[in-house]
């Protein structure tokens, strides 16, 4: 108890350097991984505005995305489960708010509730399987994922006769809170001292919700419910926890959370789609892992999602500012998958043989 | 000692999972401040019988009593609000936990008022910390190490210091030496007898003669769902013990058709039989 002035693991690093501390701060390892790949890709990138702000807001902005939905998800896994209904539920977030505001002239904050009041039916929906029919969720939320992809179309269809919506501009607060781009500088225009440059707002979402989020895993008593079901579900309900209850609301808000990632890219780009977003189903999980989340559930730090996200959303960016071929772009990041994934079970093996080994 | 009522009793109890028949008519006591020993080979229903007094099974017929009165555990929970706790095998379930907050999963303290109540990692620690040191595992001085990081004794009694803690009256202990070594089983008999000690009724399942010589005062036998034998302490000695545990066989005669099977076979002795 050296660190005596850290109410959070992982807060700091205090208490010395140490393998237990390491072990006990395994998003340390997420950390130096991101800086690791920040000045690979700084270094080799360098010459094509990388490290620039508005180099920076590229791979910001792709990683802000992903990592809305890596963080529920995140919390999924940490509760030993799994949920790659995500991918149909970022369209479906879109479209309905598409349809809500232009066919139905929806207020475009009803439509956004309206959506996220589906999204979240869907994810009870999931969880209500899953707590009841104790089917692996990821057979359930695959099952799903295709179900909530064929209305998606099917929907689109019959109401608006396409699959592709337009989404009108809806007024000044709605596109600046959800999808605009952002600027803060300082200084003359000619020579501006800038902060950020074209951040879009899915970022500052991003980073609210990451906030809210770490509140809930590493200072509440619910973090503790989460990472105890995933340990083991039968003493975690014998201790008192709700955890069918817990499940359910988690699979709720994987699925709110990828809906309002298809509202923030409806409106940034006024244009809403059916197409399943596959490539976000395994995105998700890999920013997760890639965060030090245990694929077995029962550990995992909202810090280490987000440096996760943040180092793969370098890695799948990064590369267009160097002069690498292109088309290493998916080697790179299975590469950086696989390391994560070893260096994540060795954690696992030593933080459960600490004592006996040294005894 | 036994003079004062059981705090926890079987009466007549059968259980049957359909149609095999895995308990038969178990008359059982505990009282307050004696162990008691639960023997028998494998499979003969040591697990089923604590599944009963622990709420994960109920029983087909017959009754359980506490403090005298007639109570039914239709889940864990109602057996542990009673408290009845149950350590497992291999004490902590959540080794990927820090101490504290496994200490007090699903009622951690918290402070700070509405939405912000905070866990309070500082208190969870000092807590957990204490209860297991007053045990006497005075190596654990930190709340925030991993109890997968634990020796295998050290998580029994950190399993027994929580359910302590939380008021158990009842400690029902699933062969909590059975992974561990001379040294760190010692250590979990002295917890037990700490935990007798302090008033709580124990129910010990163990294998190992030994063991449960060490701690016990009341000794039942369980052969293929019956209780075979039902003795205090020093009424017999090991080796009747252990003939009584090997299903009425006698040790000597098991010797023998080992030393058999080994003359026939190379001198190897026969593979355990699981
Ligand atoms: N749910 C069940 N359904 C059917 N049979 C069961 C069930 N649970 C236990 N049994 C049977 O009841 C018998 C007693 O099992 P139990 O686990 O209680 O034995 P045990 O004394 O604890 O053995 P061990 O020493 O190996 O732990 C076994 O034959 C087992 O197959
Ligand atoms: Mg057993």
């Amino acid at each position: 108890m050296t660190d005596s002035k850290t109410t959070v693991p992982g807060a700091s690093a205090g208490g010395g350097f140490s393998l237990q501390n390491i072990f006990r701060r395994p998003e340390a390892g997420a950390a130096a991984g991101f800086l690791i790949i920040l000045i690979f890709f700084g270094y080799f990138g360098v010459q094509n505005n990388f490290l620039t702000a508005l180099g920076t807001s590229t791979w910001l902005n792709f990683a802000s995305k992903v990592g809305i939905i890596a963080i529920p998800v995140g919390f999924l896994m940490i509760a030993g489960e799994m949920d790659i209904s995500v991918g149909a539920l970022i369209p479906a977030g879109g479209i309905v708010l598409a349809m809500a505001s232009e066919l139905y002239g929806l207020n475009i904050w009803l439509s956004l509730l309206l959506s996220l009041g589906i999204a979240g039916a869907i994810g009870y929906v999931n969880g209500m399987l899953v707590t009841r029919t104790r089917v692996p969720s990821l057979i359930v939320t695959l099952a799903t994922l295709f179900v909530v992809a064929g209305l998606n179309i099917f929907v689109s269809k019959k109401l608006a006769g396409t699959t592709q919506h337009s989404v009108q501009d809806a007024g000044p607060v709605s596109e600046f809170l959800l999808g605009d781009y952002h600027t803060l500088q300082f200084g003359a225009d000619d020579a501006p001292f800038i902060i950020f440059q074209s951040l879009q707002s899915s970022f500052f979402i991003w980073i609210v919700f990451a906030i809210i989020c770490f509140f809930v895993l590493h200072l509440s008593p619910w973090g503790n419910w989460i990472a105890a079901m995933g340990g083991d579900q039968q003493s975690a309900r014998n201790a008192g926890i709700p955890t069918n209850r817990l499940k359910i609301a988690l699979f709720m808000l994987s699925a709110m959370a990828s809906a309002l990632v298809g509202m923030t890219e409806a409106v940034l780009a006024n244009t809403a789609s059916t197409t399943t977003q596959f490539g976000m189903i395994f995105n998700s999980i890999i920013c997760v892992v890639v965060g030090g989340v245990l694929l077995t559930g029962g550990f995992g730090t909202v810090t280490g999602i987000v440096f996760g996200t943040l180092t793969f959303g370098i890695v799948f960016q990064g590369i267009n500012f160097t002069t690498f071929d292109k088309d290493l772009n998916l080697l790179f990041i299975g590469a950086l998958l696989l390391i994560a994934v070893l260096m994540n079970e060795t954690f696992r093996k030593m933080a459960t043989n600490w004592s006996s080994s040294k005894k | 000692m036994s003079a004062n009522a059981p705090i926890l009793a079987l009466r007549n109890v059968n259980k049957s999972f359909g149609p095999i028949d895995v308990l038969h008519d178990i008359n059982l006591e505990v009282r307050a401040g004696e162990v008691l020993c639960l023997l028998g080979d494998n499979g003969a229903g040591k697990s089923t019988l604590i599944r009963i007094l622990s709420g994960v099974h109920q029983p087909t017929t017959g009754a359980i009593e506490m403090d005298g009165g007639q109570v039914s555990f239709p889940n864990p929970r109602a057996a542990a609000d009673k408290g009845i706790a149950t350590v497992h095998q291999f004490g902590g379930t959540f080794p990927l936990m820090s101490i504290g907050r496994s200490f007090f999963v699903g009622v951690e303290p918290t402070k700070g008022w509405g939405p912000f109540k905070v866990y309070d990692r500082k208190k969870a620690n000092a807590i957990a910390v204490k209860a297991v040191q007053d045990f006497g595992i005075t190596r654990i001085d930190d709340g925030d190490r991993l109890v997968g990081g634990l020796s295998g004794g050290e998580r029994q009694s950190l399993a027994i210091a929580r359910a302590v803690h939380f008021g158990a009256r009842v400690l029902i202990l699933d062969e909590p030496t059975a992974a561990l070594g001379v040294k760190q089983a010692a250590h979990v008999l002295r917890i037990v007898n700490e935990a007798k000690r302090r008033g709580l009724a124990v129910i010990f399942i163990t294998h190992q003669v030994m063991h449960a010589m060490a701690v016990g005062d009341h000794f039942a036998v369980l052969i293929r769902g019956a209780v075979a034998a039902d003795f205090k302490k020093g009424e017999k000695s090991r080796e009747q013990i252990t003939d009584l545990m090997a299903g009425g066989e006698t040790m000597a005669d098991l010797e023998k058709s080992i030393d058999g099977y080994m003359s026939t076979h190379g001198g190897h002795p026969p593979p355990p039989a699981h």
